[in-house]
């Protein structure tokens, strides 16, 4: 046999001829895909019929509601650091995944988001759960494409993972017609690596490396500001290596936390609206400020025309249209994070700053003392949500992984869970979707089984997405749940109480019993009221394997302090 | 800030939906486009869109930088008007009536640079190329015989850059860096 026969042979063997829904599916075995959160429907009927020969390779979990698959894979995706998959059926099937693309676009998570679609014949025409989601999907999608043939799909699928995942993450959809699902496709799978108007990692540039090193090497009050950036491009050491090596106070955005350890001595708190005292009073007085990973969020900012306006703003950022947005940097590093924070490291000088770090430590007393102390030991009979989490947090010892919901226990998650572990916080920070955490729980206990997965949540929030209880019992996700339950909508209410004079408008809720709610999906489940009984609470909820659900009454009025009002100055922020 | 009038112009790859990709990026941010145009380019498979807009320098920089982010774009710049050629061009209806046998619109067009684009049996269409002014001035100038229809395009501009496109997707094929110029092309 020649050579060219074996050649020839081996391409034959290298297609395969199959139904388009089957390809699919190969695409994604092709990708090391193993879990895809979904729900079917008519229009993408073929793929799932495609899907009961394929269940030994790809582990589909069933939501209760398409909102719920997509912020399971967006859970997912953050815990493993791998590419949310989510399926689901065209018209109301993909525009319920839309709150969670949009999620996953502002926190750039990455997601591939396959939709099936009515007939290509029948396009346009308003037929049965026909709705354009790439029309609808366009503003919230990193990238989007419809593929109406079924030759189409291997490289739709491999462009989808290549967009989602490189670079700055983000959500891709990909709508299928179900004639393209129906008809046969001669199957070849190369995975995509270059797009040619694409270019997600930029080279970084010696010039503003220099002129970062030589700002730090000269600054007297030098201040880190670290975000999510950071932990996607897994650079959690080398921001260690070089906080630990300049000295310089080190703060984390929402989206940061746990990116480094909060027990370091470098470390000076969480930056934001309900962000430490320290970090927003010391951004006005600081003359380097380094941003590393991040996107000054107006939640971060509050006002930008007074935000560390007096200081030389160095912004290293992958995405260079997020440079100059908001905020104006003196230099800016255009680059991944690990990349420029290994080659920042060895251009800057080791030094320390003690007087500085002490400034931030008298901050951190004055807290203490006007917020912290009567947050986590309140005087009343009542539990607080500050003090439910400061004892999660003793309990855990810091390393479990913290999912949560928007609003005020979300809040005091943040400021209260003293993450000692890396990749161990995910919550809804850009869009704020209520109803995130629970399907976002599940998906990051599934995608990080090893891994204590503790979801906190609030009533309101809770009962948002609570039918995705069914999906913890069908599949037996040792997830653990708390709802901090104050009967109200409390961050809604406490912003009527101090901005609204406390007319509370539709922010006071009547619930369920949730033990009950719980305990019919056969999860087991029980409720806290006095604080004698919160020890114990705790060790029966997290000491077994399996899911579990704890509801802690709290006060029903309490606040989140210290407080930045929208829009103000971050240095004139509230303790009380 | 001050507005000023920009010429934003994209290189995309040919693909359909691309225009609403662009367009929603304007509309989110409550941008009006005055102008708009789409044209194949000289090298295959590559598209330009011609924009014009008013805003400020901040805000130009801001949104060409978010359309270069656009998968398919392969390339997003913005101009002030000394930076490029441009042309835009108008048509106008009269009736053969007006216009026939007057010596007095006959003089105004040809003073204009217009010339008679077609004539039916009982209407003429009038084609002007030059600056939105340019344009508009014989618009006005034409009022007072009747104008039945009048229609402007979309400007169409060019750099005054020497670089050639297919230089710059060649650069763009070669690189690594998604840090190309948004400026001086």
């Amino acid at each position: 046999m020649s050579t060219s026969t074996l050649e020839v042979e081996e391409k034959v063997k290298k297609t395969e001829t199959m139904l388009g829904s089957e390809a699919v599916l190969r695409c994604l075995v092709e990708e090391d895909v193993d879990t895809i959160f979904g729900y079917p429907g008519g229009a993408i009927m073929p793929v799932y019929d495609s899907l009961y020969e394929y269940a030994d390779k790809l582990n589909h979990i069933l939501s209760r509601h398409e909102q719920g698959a997509i912020h399971a894979a967006q859970g997912y995706a953050r815990a493993s650091g791998k590419v949310g998959v989510c399926f689901a059926t065209s018209g109301p099937g993909a525009t319920n995944l839309i709150t969670g693309i949009t999620d996953a676009m502002i926190d750039s998570t990455p997601l591939v988001c396959i939709t099936g679609q009515v007939a290509s014949h029948l396009l346009g025409s308003d037929a049965f759960q026909e709705t354009d989601i790439i029309g609808i999907s366009m503003p919230v999608t990193k990238w989007n494409f419809q593929v109406t043939s079924a030759e189409e799909i291997p490289e739709a699928i491999a462009r989808a993972f290549y967009i989602a995942k490189s670079g700055r993450p983000g959500p891709v959809l990909i709508d299928i017609t179900k004639d393209a699902q129906q008809k046969t496709v001669d199957f070849s799978y190369e995975r995509c690596e270059r797009v040619r108007s694409y270019h997600p990692y930029p080279v970084l540039k010696e010039e503003p490396l220099q002129a970062a090193a030589s700002l730090i090497n000269a600054a007297k009050k030098p201040y880190i500001l670290f975000g999510q950036g950071v932990i996607l491009s897994g650079a959690e050491e080398e921001l260690k290596s070089f906080i630990e090596k300049t000295g310089i106070p080190a703060a984390s955005t929402l989206l940061g936390l746990s990116a480094f350890s909060t027990r370091h001595p470098l470390y000076v708190g969480y930056t934001g609206m309900h962000g430490n005292y320290g970090p927003n009073v010391k951004t006005n007085e600081c003359d380097v400020f380094i941003a590393i990973g991040m996107r000054f969020d107006d939640r971060v900012t509050g006002d930008v025309n007074t935000y560390a306006a007096q200081a030389k703003v160095i912004h290293i950022e992958l995405d260079p249209a997020e440079i100059n947005k908001n905020i104006k940097a003196d230099v800016a590093i255009n680059g991944d994070a690990k990349q420029a924070l290994k080659a920042l490291t060895k251009l800057v000088e080791r030094n320390s700053h003690e007087d500085w770090i002490a400034e931030f430590r008298e901050c951190d007393r004055i807290e203490m003392e006007k917020a912290i102390k009567k947050s986590i030991n309140p005087e009343g009979d009542q539990l607080t949500m500050a003090e439910v989490v400061h004892k999660l947090s003793e309990i855990t010892e810091g390393k479990s992984l913290i999912v949560t919901d928007v609003g005020q226990h979300q809040m005091m998650a943040s400021r209260y869970y003293k993450f000692d572990q890396h990749k161990s916080h995910i919550t809804s920070g850009g869009l704020g979707t209520m109803g995130f955490c629970l399907p976002a729980a599940i998906g990051a206990k599934i995608g990080a089984p090893d891994r204590q997965v503790i979801g906190i949540i609030g009533d309101g929030g809770f009962q948002m997405t609570l039918q995705e209880l069914g999906l913890i019992m069908q599949y037996n996700v040792g997830v653990k749940i708390l709802i901090l339950n104050n009967e109200f909508l409390g961050m809604v209410r406490q912003w009527q109480q101090l901005f609204f004079d406390r007319r509370y408008s539709f922010t006071e809720m009547q619930n369920p019993d949730f033990i009950k709610l719980a305990e019919s999906y056969n999860i087991p489940a029980m409720q806290v009221v006095n604080r004698e009984d919160l020890d114990n609470a705790f060790k029966c909820w997290l000491h077994p394997e399996g899911p579990s659900l704890l509801e802690v009454m709290v006060e029903k009025e309490e606040n989140v302090f210290p407080m930045v009002p929208s829009g103000s100055c971050v240095s004139k922020i509230r303790l009380a | 800030m001050e507005q000023k009038e920009y010429t934003i112009s994209i290189l995309t790859e040919d693909k359909p939906g691309l225009l609403n990709k662009i367009t929603i990026i304007f509309n989110r941010r409550k941008v009006n486009i005055s102008s708009l145009n789409v044209s194949t380019t000289e090298v295959e498979g590559v598209s330009r869109y011609t924009l014009v807009v008013s805003l400020s320098p901040e805000e130009v920089e801001k949104i060409v930088k978010q359309i270069r982010k656009v998968v398919d774009v392969l390339g997003s710049f913005y101009y002030e008007e000394n930076e490029v050629y441009y042309r835009e061009i108008a048509l106008y209806k009269l009736s053969l009536e007006v216009y026939e046998n007057n010596k007095e619109l006959e003089q105004l067009i040809r003073n204009h640079g217009a010339k008679v684009m077609a004539t039916e049996e009982d209407q003429v269409v009038l084609e002007k190329t030059g600056s939105k002014q340019e344009t508009h001035e014989l618009y006005d100038a034409l009022q007072p015989y009747d104008l039945m229809e009048f229609v402007r395009s979309g400007r169409i501009a060019l750099s005054k850059s020497k670089r050639r496109t297919e230089a710059f997707i060649h650069e763009l094929e070669t690189s690594t860096s998604n840090t190309l110029s948004i400026k001086n092309f």
